[in-house]
């Protein structure tokens, strides 16, 4: 498991552990990876923020349009695997997370622990910091090299 | 989900019932309750399908065959789950004084409606 911020890490291996799942990934809706499990390549990875991301914006675009309420969770079975997406409020903004799973567990469990991490990370986020940093193109270049390093290990 | 509350209704008429659910099995979720509040039918959809299938898997293990009730005696109550439609269960959440032997025949009665 890696993770950007060291707070996210505890609850979602809580999450991992209790459900059962196979693969995690908690991104933002632009598609920043905040953390991921069981992922092994940085470009399945980042395909799949860029696609989990993709699908949530464009399903909340269509309920919009439609006047329906957004869709909040996607779940598609597969024949060996299924995966469930949804998206959720924290205090840093909507994050979105996608998860794998398996035969050896189901749905309702998958989405009940999502709840609880999704409660364990709101009460888990540290108070952002008062004054915010001006964003450079240099520090823009070191952050996302120690993203990488913090989700790949390189 | 209609055509499971009068099921469900009749269940939670009965003395002591705090609730009665329709399970899928194989997800774990909800297709109709009948909740009392304070109690969350996600959560316990989720917990009583994944007991009823580890149950069933247990059972299978040993030789039993497939289940055909499942009693959770607690300090303060019971769940009861019976198999009804193939991939559906049955569950109800009883508290302590519910004549537990009514509660059974009604929910085999009621399992054996739904299949």
């Amino acid at each position: 498991m890696r993770a950007i911020e060291p707070w996210v890490v505890a609850p979602l291996d809580r999450f991992m552990g209790e459900s059962a799942a196979r693969l995690a990934l908690l991104m933002t809706t632009s598609g920043q990876v905040l953390a991921q499990h069981g992922f092994v390549g940085a470009l399945d990875l980042m395909s799949a923020a860029a696609l989990g991301s993709g699908i949530v914006a464009s399903s909340s675009e269509l309920a919009l349009q439609m006047q329906w309420p957004a869709f909040r969770v996607m779940a598609h079975q597969g024949e060996h695997q299924a995966h469930l997406l949804t998206w959720f409020e924290t205090p840093r903004g909507r994050w979105i997370a996608l998860v794998v799973f398996g035969g050896e567990t189901k749905v309702g469990l998958v989405q009940m622990y999502l709840e609880q991490m999704v409660d364990e990370l709101v009460a888990a986020t540290p108070p952002e910091p008062l004054h915010k940093k001006e964003v450079l193109a240099a520090d823009f270049e070191r952050e996302l090299n120690a993203s990488l390093r913090a989700l790949f290990g390189r | 989900m209609s055509d499971y509350a009068p099921l469900l209704d009749a269940l939670t008429r009965l003395r002591g019932i705090r609730g009665a659910m329709v399970v899928t099995l194989g997800d774990g979720l909800p297709v109709a309750e009948s909740l009392m509040g304070g109690l969350k039918g996600t959560a316990l959809a989720a917990m009583a399908a994944t007991l009823a299938s580890r149950s069933a898997d247990l059972a299978a293990r040993g030789g039993l065959g497939a289940p055909r009730f499942l009693h959770l005696q607690s300090s303060d109550g019971s769940l009861l789950v019976a198999p009804a439609a193939p991939d559906l269960v049955l569950v109800a959440i009883a508290g302590r004084d519910v004549p537990l032997g009514l509660l059974r025949l009604e929910m085999l009665r009621m399992a054996e409606r739904m299949g």
